[in-house]
């Protein structure tokens, strides 16, 4: 049985408690311990960044973060982009500009985006192609994506 | 057929988040354990044969002495725990030392360089550190602290002296990182800094250089050059420093100092490119660099 550690976070919103081996990266735990399933786990080495997620206010690879690292942090995950006031304007324009393909990387995109649109809703391409570079998209659908980070950066600032 | 059975690495049977320099270096003393910080190195190799965590873990994130950023009095200390997007974001040091800015700039992607420290980057010893490279350029000293008998230890290693080879430092298993630190470049110094591989982002060097030097003139004087994934360990190519000191550049220079480069290094062939591609890369490397530096 591995070493098991208790930890204590915030996450998208709700104080949660729960047991995670210390060899575990956050992104198991998120998926299998508790139900979260957006974030995807692909490549495991943060090369994909289908696993983002934003812990204290950065995106972050989840697949490498250590699960025991979690105490005490703030985790926002796609689930927690679902509010009372409805999904969140890039997940908006993400159906709008049909910026979905197979899907297996939106989540990672999603919340890779809505960290660069918090720190600049004005961004350029240029800017947007390099805020994307650790997300990938084997689909190859980049130029709807990045339509769609425009778009919604335009409703943040409308 | 049997399939040889893959090893398991060991269980990490114990696990330590301290909240104060002390005792991170008291979970430390023992030399059975490992560090992680950002997590972006380790928890990529932590199940490889041969790299495997000790037996207690030690999460040195929340030690607020590794932590920060200090510029005063012609010094500058980044802490041990400070990420790339720190060095990004702070407006001060991208305007002091720009060439820092720039090796953090090609650093892996964002996320990566949210999560990525300073002090990973010397621990983790890749040949091909992206940060390590600017810090040699830099001079930088490395503060290393460890507990012995109840007593704290410290000391600093110049970051050239830090490599032992692939993955190896002089860094004892007691030993932690704290930071690093560096006298801020004066007047007229230039700093640059170049990195490529098959694409842009997320790629381990081929060949990185940073090459710095005060330039007046077109004079060169107190040059440093500092190469990574030509040797085992990121490097400082002195002889072909001594080419250029007190030199003026020009083409006759230009060719001298790519001839002394190439006599200095030493890549090799992998699967990420030939040690033929990574010479003409370091020497065009070097070209732009002695170009861009003439320029101003």
């Amino acid at each position: 049985m591995p070493l098991q550690v208790d930890v204590t976070f915030t996450l998208n919103g709700r104080t949660t408690r729960v047991g995670v081996p210390v060899g575990a990266s956050a992104l198991t735990i998120l998926r299998e311990r508790l139900d979260l399933a957006g974030a995807k786990l692909a490549c495991g080495e943060g090369e994909c960044g289908a696993c983002t997620v934003i812990v204290d206010g950065q995106s972050l690879n989840s697949c490498l973060m250590p699960a025991v690292d979690l105490e005490g942090r703030e985790v926002l995950t796609v689930e927690g982009l679902w509010t009372d006031a409805g999904i969140d304007p890039v997940q908006d324009a993400f159906i709008e500009h049909g910026a979905v393909q197979c899907g297996f990387c939106t989540p990672g995109m999603i919340m890779q985006i809505r960290y660069l649109l918090d720190r600049n809703p004005n961004m350029s391409e240029d800017e947007i192609r390099r805020g994307l570079e650790g997300n990938v998209c084997r689909c190859t659908g980049y130029k709807k994506i990045i339509d769609a980070v425009i778009a919604a950066g335009r409703t943040a600032t409308a | 057929m049997t399939l040889p059975q893959l090893q398991q690495p060991p269980a990490i049977e114990e696990y330590a988040a301290p909240r104060s320099l002390d005792e991170a270096l008291d979970a430390l003393a023992d030399g059975a354990a490992t560090c992680v910080a950002g997590g972006t190195d380790l928890w990529v190799q932590k199940d490889e044969p041969g790299r495997a965590v000790g037996k207690r873990l030690v999460n040195i994130k929340n030690v607020p002495e590794l932590a920060g950023i200090e510029v005063k009095a012609g010094r500058i200390r980044l802490g041990a725990l400070v990420t790339m997007t720190q060095v990004l974001e702070h407006k001060d040091l991208a305007k002091k030392v720009p060439l820092l800015r720039a090796a953090a700039d090609k650093f892996a992607s964002v996320q990566i360089r949210n999560a990525a420290t300073v002090g990973g980057n010397i621990a983790n010893a890749s040949p091909a550190a992206d940060f390590v490279i600017p810090l040699l350029c830099l001079d930088a000293e490395v503060s290393l602290a460890s507990m012995k008998a109840g007593k704290v230890k410290t000391r600093t290693v110049p970051i050239n002296e830090v490599f032992a080879g692939p993955g190896k430092t002089v860094i004892a298993p007691e030993e932690l990182i704290t930071g690093v630190e560096f006298a801020v470049p004066g007047k007229n110094f230039y700093g640059g800094f170049a990195k490529t591989g098959p694409r842009p982002a997320l790629e381990i060097a081929l060949v990185s250089l940073g090459f710095a030097a005060y330039v007046e003139g077109g004079t060169l004087r107190d040059v440093r050059l500092a190469l990574g994934a030509v040797a085992p360990t990121p490097i400082r190519a002195r002889k072909t420093e001594a080419a250029l000191e007190g030199k003026s550049i020009d083409d006759a220079l230009i060719d001298t100092a790519a001839e002394a480069l190439d006599a200095e290094i030493a890549p090799i062939d992998d699967h990420r490119g030939s040690a033929w591609y990574r010479r003409r890369l370091a020497r065009a490397y070097l070209m732009q660099e002695l170009g861009h530096a003439a320029s101003g």
